[in-house]
């Protein structure tokens, strides 16, 4: 069967398949106009963080199993140091949006978000998370989870399989080396920001009882 | 069944039947809890399968689904309520235990209110859900109910409809909770919920008093989706209920069609079928007994088990093309025929089984840890399993003999000699040891499967657009959990009307609360992981 | 001390320090060496705590049929430096609704609880930061510290489950603290003394656990396990126990302040292990035969350091061990374990102890 040529503006075919462009594209973003000794210590403070992301357990469905088989003796994650999975979000790195996202799981979500610590990443793992998948259609799910929040990476399947999760993570690894500690933006949004937003409330006035 | 029709227009001269596959007693509502209760207490229907929620748009109403455990025969019971404004229908809660859920389930969709539950909240949308999405009247308009990431409202209060001796009914609010409880919130995010389930558990130190068991964290409205796709388009979604028994469930769907549009499938497929079913029991049983194992902290366990599941899905992956939701069994037989190397494959695997197992049990089973841990934790008497509907290995943990492969064999069951492992403890311990051993039943039944597989056709000559005719059908299977069951009913198009499905996640979550009183916080963890239930299975 | 091995480090500090003294005030020598004895200490903590976090990622990666991490640096050996780099940048979460003195001060009465235990052990031939004569009755207070810093913890964050945690961490370390101090107890009443070079060097011949036999094997297994409790590992690591409270008494914590319980959770392993070897196995002292004199040189020429880490190190393969093949207990079970079976086992081991001190039914000289 003859795969169909995928275009994308501004990448050229061959990219689809070549990880070295990629690479090009850090090296040339690295290099570009930094400061001898800032970059240096960007470069070492980029080193740390790309290769050492903590995932938070969080799954939902079907991409959760996929999940755990990726942690387990085949596909290791360990190897690359993303075995030391957090179950509390103020101690993990990154969140693999692991399945479908329904609008009552939505502020949940989205606490746990607002939970990670910066610099916070998230993945979005599986086409439910993607866009809704399969159940686009329902009265009940969220269709993808980019309008709640920012994204990442994109890693698309129904499951993924286990590679393409690692090869998701490399990519996010990837894409922290390209950033700037110093002079550059280290939070997603700022604390007022997020407070504007997010008015705290009288969480007992809220609830009816 | 003639039997039985007699005995209940003689009980019940209002009752009207309809004669077919399973006898259906349409009743008014009035005399539904007594002609329940005769039914429960002369008959023997101690085991409620499912309450099936049904709007025929003229009306609304319930179609209960009740087995016994020991004539194993169905009877199933219709109730109607022409007002569409304020429907209400007399509880059964008191006599089935797991009815309080099914009908809490029935109000989320339908609006429809039982009369005298104790707590009728809505089960998986949160309170402020708009409309019941399953009323074929639903406005699915995205503005009523948007996407919200502010907290949703919670409230300490349940609702409850109860019915004076004279005949009115009146609406109570009681608390949930006791006022002076302290409160731990366990999950929607929790490493041991296996998912997104949430307990609001009530403690007093370490010791469980109450448990409210929230769900719908991943209520994905399944059944909703397939009254508007064709029988060939439903199929994919059941690989995504229960994702471990992604073949029994499509194969519990793929039975159900073919029995309404009488198509018969190949032997050969029947078989495959089979063989694919035992294998994903082996793969989920294992990645069971791994997760449990981890939940109790031993975590090396999950990787010793995953290397089996990993060998299990490797044969799959050649015949089916994918690791976890293969949509392998279609209509009228299956998508492919058996890789060559299969069986081989399937072989290396039986012949490793044995030694693994034997592993686990040394390893776990064996622990002196493990077993304080589990023994004579979260018991769950006979009654009491068939009371809830435990259904599968936890269910027959409790001296329960449910295995629907044995009890309504269908498929090439009947000519396969095997066991139905039944403990009576009814103990985490029990529960455990079933799963284990029921992976040395599946090895039994895929030595036999291999020896009888025939040469032929792999699938039916089925027309594209399946059309069933006007009727109701249902079907029960043995998932890796439990009974699954699908209700269809038809109007003679090609979309189903309704389709019900009934998983086993619901029950087992259901349960928690019941058998976690007076335990510890500790003992929540071990009871939630060795009833093995599934989220996504019980929200759909 | 005398050359048991080739390397002797207390000539090296008296030489270091007359130098100091030739040519500054003695006042300012003594905070000259205070100074850098303090940031050698810190540094070499954090290196062990970080080589530890390696250590116990491989081996159980290998228990585990798995790799470990292996692709940052050559075998994986610069992972735990990556994790270091990037803890030490993560955002540090203000919370509202807590005790912020609190909050802060708990991370820091932990490490400096396991800064202080560390600083006594024995690393090597003249190679002791403290050495007084009351060394290990100062190991047991400061390590008491610890579980004050977690009480804390669990109790500022304001959250119920670091508040379980908190009070599960409670119970169980002032159980089990019992049953390491008497174990710590019956082979102090064996040497005779709490001076740890003197316990050491009364080890030249025999170590303990082969001198003083049965009671000195069973203070070692009921040390092993009480240890392992006391450090809050699996099979008793229910204060943090993930599948039931997310992370425990340090669920709120993030960057730093969750570094320092990572690290001093990793140094607590190594102390422990380092008082097993010093009090059943010697110390840095290397393994000698009374008599085979040539055996014994050969033996000396492995430096002391050596000697002790790598005793510290089997020790902590065997605590490691526990945790990647048990199962949790619960809490109740826990205290049983500890107060009806530990605790009595402990006392008729002390007394068994004392008879045969008494008695002399002992292989070679205790200490004067």
């Amino acid at each position: 069967m003859e795969m169909r040529h995928v275009t994308a503006q501004g990448i050229p075919y061959e990219a689809w398949k070549d990880n070295e462009y990629i690479e090009k594209l850090v090296t040339e973003l690295q290099e570009s106009g930094t400061n001898v000794l800032v970059g240096s210590l960007d470069k070492l403070i980029n080193w740390g963080r790309s290769n050492s992301l903590w995932p938070l357990t969080f799954a939902t469905s079907c991409c959760g199993i996929e999940f755990v088989s990726l942690g387990a003796a085949r596909f290791d994650m360990a190897r690359f140091g993303w075995e030391v999975a957090r179950a509390s979000p103020r101690q993990a790195d990154f969140m693999m949006v692991a399945g479908t996202i329904v609008h009552r799981m939505v502020p949940v979500f989205r606490r746990l978000y607002d939970q990670l610590a910066e610099p916070k990443y998230v993945i979005a793992c599986g086409s439910c998370a993607i866009s809704g998948g399969p159940f686009r259609k329902s009265y009940h799910v969220a269709k993808g989870i980019e309008d709640i929040v920012p994204v990442d990476v994109f890693c698309p399947g129904c499951p993924p399989r286990p590679e393409a999760m690692i090869y998701s993570i490399m990519q996010l690894s990837r894409k922290i080396k390209v950033e700037r500690f110093f002079g550059g933006k280290n939070r997603q949004e700022s604390q007022k920001e997020f407070l504007a937003a997010h008015p705290i409330e009288d969480v007992a006035a809220a609830n009816i009882d | 069944m003639a039997n039985l029709q007699e005995k209940v227009s003689r009980l019940f001269p209002e009752a009207t039947f309809e004669e077919g596959e399973i006898l259906l007693v349409n009743i008014p509502d009035a005399k539904l809890h007594d002609l329940v209760k005769s039914l429960r207490d002369d008959c023997g229907f101690d085991y409620l399968v499912t309450i099936v929620g049904m709007d025929w748009v003229s009306s609304l109403g319930c179609v209960y689904y009740l087995t016994s455990s020991l004539s194993k025969e169905f009877v199933s019971v219709k109730v109607q309520t022409t007002d569409r404004d304020n429907p209400m229908i007399h509880s059964i809660a008191d006599l089935y235990r797991i009815a309080g859920i099914y009908e809490r389930e029935v109000y989320d969709f339908y609006g429809i209110i039982f009369i005298n539950n104790p707590d009728m909240r809505r089960l998986f949308l949160n309170i402020d859900w708009v409309g019941y999405p399953l009323r074929k009247d639903y406005d699915a308009n995205p503005e009523i109910n948007p996407v919200s990431i502010e907290n949703e409202r919670q409230t300490d209060h349940t609702d409850s409809w109860v019915e004076q001796p004279d005949g009115s009914i009146k609406h109570e609010r009681p608390r949930v909770f006791k006022e002076d409880d302290f409160v731990v919130n366990i999950g929607p995010q929790h490493p041991a919920t296996h998912g997104v389930l949430r307990f609001r558990t009530a403690v007093d130190g370490e010791t469980i008093q109450k448990i409210d068991v929230y769900m719908g964290y991943i209520h994905r409205g399944v059944e909703k989706l397939c009254e508007d796709l064709g029988y060939m388009q439903t199929l994919h979604f059941m690989d995504r209920l229960d994702y471990f028994s992604a073949h029994n469930y499509h194969h519990g769907l793929c039975l159900a069609i073919e029995k309404a549009a009488g198509i018969e499938v190949p032997r050969r497929a029947q078989v495959i079928r089979v063989m694919m079913d035992e294998l994903s029991r082996i793969a989920s049983h294992c990645l069971f007994i791994g997760t449990f194992c981890m939940d109790l902290g031993a975590t090396t366990m999950l990787f010793y088990t995953l290397r089996v599941r990993e060998q299990v899905l490797d044969i799959m992956e050649k015949t089916c093309g994918a690791r976890m939701t293969f949509n392998y069994d279609c209509l009228g037989g299956v998508m492919a025929d058996l890789h060559p190397d299969f069986v081989k494959d399937v072989k290396a695997l039986l012949e490793v089984l044995p030694k693994n197992v034997a592993e686990y049990n040394k390893l776990f089973t064996g622990n002196v840890i493990a077993h304080n841990r589990l023994k004579n934790v979260g018991v769950l008497s006979n009654e009491d399993a068939r009371s809830w509907a435990i259904t599968g290995p936890s269910g027959r943990a409790s001296g329960w003999a449910c295995d629907v492969r044995k009890t309504h064999p269908y498929s090439v069951y009947s000519e396969i000699k095997f066991d139905q492992v039944v403990r009576t403890e009814g103990d985490s311990l029990a529960r455990f040891q079933n799963r284990v051993d029921e992976i040395l039943q599946s090895k039994g039944i895929l030595e036999q499967l291999l020896e009888m597989l025939p040469e032929g056709e792999y699938c039916a000559k089925v027309p594209k657009v399946i059309k069933l005719p006007v009727g109701h059908w249902f079907q029960v299977v043995e998932g890796c959990r439990g009974l699954f069951g699908v209700y269809i009913e038809s109007d003679g198009s090609a979309k189903p009307y309704r389709l019900k499905l009934v998983t086993p996640g619901l029950p087992a979550a259901a349960v928690v609360d019941h058998i976690t009183r007076g335990q510890k916080i500790a003992d929540l963890i071990t009871i939630g992981g060795s009833m093995d239930y599934i989220v996504p299975d019980m929200d759909r | 001390m005398s050359n048991y091995t080739i390397d002797n480090f207390s000539s090296l500090a008296t030489w270091f320090d007359t130098m100091l003294n030739d040519f500054m005030p003695s006042w300012l020598a003594t905070t000259v060496e205070c100074v850098l004895v303090g940031v050698g200490l810190l540094l070499v903590y954090s290196v062990l705590a970080l080589f530890y976090i390696l250590y116990e990622r491989k081996i159980c990666a290998y228990f585990q049929c798995r790799l470990g991490p292996n692709r940052v640096g050559p075998w994986g050996l610069l992972q735990s430096i990556a994790d270091m780099f990037k803890i030490l940048i993560k955002e540090l979460i203000a919370l509202n609704h807590i005790d912020k003195f609190l909050f802060a001060l708990a991370p820091y009465l932990v490490i400096i609880a396991s800064v202080l235990c560390f600083a006594v052990l024995p690393w090597g031939n003249g190679l002791q930061i403290i050495d007084f004569n009351i060394g290990i009755f100062f190991l047991l207070a400061c390590s008491s510290i610890g579980v004050l810093g977690i009480l804390l913890a669990g109790w500022s964050s304001n959250n119920k489950f670091t508040l379980i945690g908190a009070l599960r961490s409670g119970a169980q370390m002032v159980s089990y603290e019992l049953s390491v101090g008497l174990s710590i107890l019956t082979m102090v009443v064996f040497a005779g003394t709490m001076d740890v070079a003197k316990i050491v060097e009364a080890q030249a011949d025999h170590w303990f656990i082969f001198s003083a036999h049965i009671p000195a094997i069973i203070a070692f297994v009921i040390y092993m396990i009480a240890g392992t409790a006391e450090t809050n590992r699996g099979p008793f690591d229910l204060p943090e126990a993930e599948s039931e409270l997310t992370a425990g008494y340090h669920t709120e914590y993030s960057g730093i302040h969750f570094g320092f319980f990572y690290l001093a959770e990793y140094l607590n392993l190594f102390i422990v292990s380092g008082v097993a070897t010093l009090l059943f196995f010697g110390g840095w002292m290397p393994f000698r035969v009374a008599g085979w004199d040539g055996f014994n040189e050969i033996m000396g020429y492995i430096p002391s350091v050596v000697w002790f880490l790598g005793k510290a190190f089997v020790i902590s393969f065997i605590i490691i061990w526990f945790k990647w093949t048990y199962p949790r207990l619960r809490i109740d079970q826990l205290l049983t374990l500890e107060w009806k079976y530990l605790l009595p086992i402990n006392l008729v081991n002390l007394a068994l102890m004392v008879w045969i001190v008494v008695e002399g039914f002992y292989f070679g000289q205790l200490p004067q």
